[in-house]
């Protein structure tokens, strides 16, 4: 790889002031480059949105790496008319059409034969990759074929990004997202509801086109700033991120587009002020580092599912212990509940309802009378009381409604009724019959969670 | 240019590499996991600079430890990102392969000083190259690349025969294999740890784009040349032995036809010559290939065009038809609603089996046509009887459905309809008696 000509600090201890310089955008020269791969960034975040969601990340991977071909043709066709072979516009062009032509080709893969996306993707990818690594072993010996500016093209080159290169990539990621604008809507149904769009009579397969040509514009752009390989993430880590945050479409657009635009400039700023740091890698590593938190941190991520989960268990739990304190005074008719009793009332080890005692306590549900033995407070009683009638009603529903025999209600009725509502309860009671407000005597003898005596 | 020992070498060392890759390749197309391939070989990048860095030895087998360790993390993590941040396994695959890749990109950039890897040869290879580095195995001299590449195949070939019925089932049916005992997701996880291996052992030799499209494409083109497990792995070899030579040949021959003489990329060709034999299988392949089925689904246009033929004349000779002009080809090819090829076709069909006669071009029944004819029109009444009688079809609900199955009605099942048979169908016309 060439060196790289952006290295403003060469020592590393004094990365700040680099930082900042750049930061302030002093630099002409980094000036130009961030503001490519911030266009570029937003671009690719917002096409790559629709990409994820509509289940096609990986054909970035084939169209990406399909490029390699057309650059190599476009490359030979100028020369061979004469032209200036490294020009920019035409490279592009001849990228942009392999990228189409391998996207046909998957489709008809995918359309004609048994084979699945995942195939068709490799297939293509392969094929084109290595007819494209042929060409450029013959543009190699082509007189005046000096094909170092076509390595770019697999690497990338971000610090050489020069005014008119930033231009370009300005102004089509401009024109890329007026387009997705444009076309929102017909872009969501398409993700959504292919076969209810198809349906509606909405041209399914030229929308397919449109978010196609755009993911190869924004790919081909990207390529040739942040090389084939990370301008696949580009397009798919921005999009993954925002989903781990919401799942509404204008939000998860937005974000992403915001997340892409942020680490390509972050990405960009790092290189510039640190020696020895390609733009384009740095670049995806601040994306990943994004995607890697939110999915610990992110609204739907790892750790608010947990607790959440952890917050549910709990409650689940904590009813468990009250409605067997109700069971009991049920049974032995004394308002005082020794833990003995509790014990056998459910499959639990001593310390796990010690615990979940301890909880109860804390939660003004029970007091202790003495080490031995609890009582409902008042708070305690009406809770128990709400979660004994959710379960009783539940009970005698599936006894007269559902046709199951008492001796098997008491299981699905326990999983239930922490989760019914106060309407789905009132209607319970209109449907069976019963007194208002009451708990309703249990179909079995209590004690034991399989309701056996 | 005339070939040398070199050459076969070249080919020697791309056909067992071909042939380590494909045969792993051909289970994960099976289990739709092909990209995997794609995926370890770009994350193995870091592997191989981290190895570097931690041992600071060049010794190839560090390197491969460390790709391996990388490239098992590489299937772990994609697993994790899928579940944890329940993400598609297209976008988690992309998500960790690329962030390993600008990883590794990073590390060699940062410490390039200390680390000589080439990411050019990472991708390219250096097949054309292999047979320079020789080394000695009981007393002969061999290029590395072959004893690399034919130890993971040997690797490969060892496992698939001892885990065979394992692979097989958890290929086939995860939940019935999980039921019946086996392990799945460990059996996905040995299969991983196998396809990781053999890539790093062939991509130093050869690079890793001909290892991408051996995982892949051998494995699909056998896929649709036959449905059975064993003979698809021996199909998967013989393409990737196919590739690899063809692809040889194409790197020597094709560049003198357009006025190039240096040969070009090998890796590269092979990469064409395994598509090539895709698109070969994908068009050709008796079974499921686009000219066979094509020819299939004529064949039984024809069929029932022919058999449309019978029935309509049977209808104008019975005159339950409109119309009092006997009918002529060009009536025939109209009331078909068939391309003209599909009714020329069927008309000839039913002439050469000397079920039609045509007098001054009207189109009469022969008695041979005329049995035919009636046990169809038979099969159709009966039918509609069954339609309306038994699920209650509205009337004129009944003749289109009739209209298909008459064409796919077994005799056995011709014997159950006539159960029903009350000599009338329910537009009130007669039932055609069985055959005589």
């Amino acid at each position: 790889m060439s060196h790289l000509p952006l290295v403003l600090a060469s020592d590393q201890g004094t990365w700040w002031p680099a930082f900042e310089r750049a930061l302030l955008l002093r630099d002409a020269n980094t000036l130009w480059v961030v503001l490519g791969v911030l266009s570029l960034g937003l671009a690719s975040g917002t096409v790559g949105a629709f990409l994820v969601l509509r289940r096609r990340a990986l054909t970035s991977d084939a169209i990406s790496h399909a490029t390699l071909p057309g650059i190599a043709v476009a490359f030979m066709v100028m020369v061979a008319f004469g032209l200036a072979g490294k020009s920019l516009l035409g490279l592009l062009l001849g990228a942009y059409v392999a990228g189409l032509l391998a996207m046909v080709a998957i489709v008809l893969i995918q359309r004609t034969t048994r084979l699945k996306d995942d195939a068709a993707i490799g297939i293509v990818l392969s094929v084109f990759f290595g007819f494209g690594i042929c060409l450029l072993s013959l543009v190699q010996q082509m007189p005046d074929g000096n094909a170092a500016g076509l390595e770019r093209f697999i690497f990338g080159k971000a610090a050489t990004m020069l005014p008119g290169d930033t231009r370009l990539i300005g102004f089509t990621s401009l024109g890329v997202i007026l387009l997705v604008i444009v076309f929102f809507k017909e872009l969501a149904v398409l993700c959504f509801d292919e076969s209810w769009a198809a349906a509606r009579g909405w041209p399914v397969l030229a929308l397919d086109f449109l978010l196609t040509g755009l993911v190869a514009l924004v790919t081909v752009l990207a390529i040739q700033s942040v090389g084939l390989v990370l301008a696949i993430a580009l397009l798919i880590i921005p999009p993954s991120t925002a989903l781990l945050w919401s799942h509404r479409l204008p939000v998860v657009v937005i974000a992403s587009a915001l997340i892409g635009g942020f680490s390509a400039w972050l990405g960009a700023m790092l290189s510039a002020s640190v020696a020895r740091m390609p733009t384009g890698p740095v670049i995806v590593l601040v994306c990943a580092a994004l995607f890697f938190v939110s999915l610990f941190i992110g609204r739907r991520g790892v750790v608010p599912r947990w607790l959440s989960r952890r917050t549910l268990s709990r409650r689940v739990d904590r009813q468990h212990v009250l409605r067997a304190c109700w069971e009991c005074i049920e049974t032995t008719g004394r308002e005082e509940v020794a833990i003995s009793d509790l014990h056998s009332m459910r499959s639990w080890t001593t310390g796990e309802l010690a615990t979940l005692v301890t909880r109860c306590v804390r939660r003004g549900s029970l007091v202790r009378v003495d080490s031995a033995s609890l009582k409902l407070t008042e708070a305690g009683r009406e809770r128990a009381h709400r979660v004994v009638r959710n379960h009783r009603l539940w009970e005698a529903y599936l006894i007269h409604h559902a046709d199951i025999a008492p001796s098997h209600v008491d299981r699905d009725a326990d999983a239930i009724e922490h989760v019914l509502d106060e309407d789905l309860i009132v209607q319970l009671e209109h449907l069976l019959g019963a007194a208002a407000g009451e708990v309703p005597s249990s179909p079995h003898a209590l004690g034991g969670s399989g309701g056996a005596a | 240019m005339t070939w040398q020992i070199y050459d076969t070498w070249v080919v020697i060392v791309g056909a067992l590499c071909a042939m380590a890759c494909a045969l792993p390749g051909a289970q994960l197309v099976l289990r739709r996991r092909s990209m995997m391939g794609d995926a370890i070989s770009h994350a193995v990048l870091p592997g191989v600079a981290i190895a570097f860095l931690v041992t600071a030895s060049s010794d190839p087998w560090v390197m491969i430890a460390g790709a391996v360790v990388i490239g098992i993390l590489t299937t772990v993590l994609v697993d994790f990102v899928q579940r944890a941040g329940r993400t598609e396994v297209g976008a988690s695959m992309g998500i960790v392969f690329t962030a390993l890749f600008a990883l590794g990109l990073v590390l060699i950039r940062l410490f390039a000083d200390d680390v000589h890897i080439d990411p050019h040869v990472v991708i390219y290879g250096s097949i054309e190259l292999s047979y320079l580095d020789q080394v000695d195995v009981f007393g002969w001299s061999i290029p590395r690349g072959a004893v690399v590449n034919g130890a993971a195949l040997l690797i490969n070939v060892i496992l698939f025969l001892v885990f065979a019925k394992e692979l097989k089932l958890t290929a086939f049916d995860e939940s019935l294999a999980a039921s019946m005992g086996f392990r799945p997701r460990l059996v996905q996880g040995v299969l991983m740890a196998m396809t990781a291996v053999t890539a790093v052992m062939a991509f130093e030799t050869v690079g890793s784009i001909l290892v991408v499209a051996m995982i892949v494409v051998p494995g699909a083109s056998a896929w649709l040349m036959v449905d059975r497990y064993g003979p698809m792995l021996a199909w998967t070899m013989a393409f990737a032995v196919g590739a690899a030579v063809l692809g040889h040949l194409a790197a020597l021959i094709v560049p003198g036809w357009f006025g190039f003489d240096g040969g070009m990329s090998t890796s590269g060709a092979m990469a064409v010559m395994s598509g090539v034999l895709f698109v070969a299988a994908w068009t050709l392949s008796p079974r499921h290939g686009l000219i066979a089925r094509a020819w299939a689904r004529r064949q039984l246009a024809l069929r029932i065009a022919k058999e449309d033929i019978l029935g309509l004349l049977y209808r104008f000779e019975e005159g339950t038809r409109q119309g009092d002009e006997p009918l002529s080809a060009s009536d025939i090819r109209e009331a078909l609603s068939v391309s003209r090829s599909v009714a020329v076709g069927a008309l000839r069909g039913v002439r050469g089996a000397g079920q039609v006669t045509v007098v001054s071009d009207r189109l009469q029944l022969t008695d041979d046509g005329r049995v035919a004819a009636r046990a169809l029109v038979r099969t159709h009444r009966l039918w509609e009887r069954f339609l309306w009688e038994r699920l209650g079809l509205r009337p004129d609900h009944l003749h289109g459905t009739a209209d298909r199955l008459e064409h796919f009605t077994s005799p056995s099942m011709i014997e159950e309809l006539a159960e029903h048979d009350e000599g009338e169908d329910p537009h009130g016309r007669p039932i055609p008696p069985a055959g005589e």
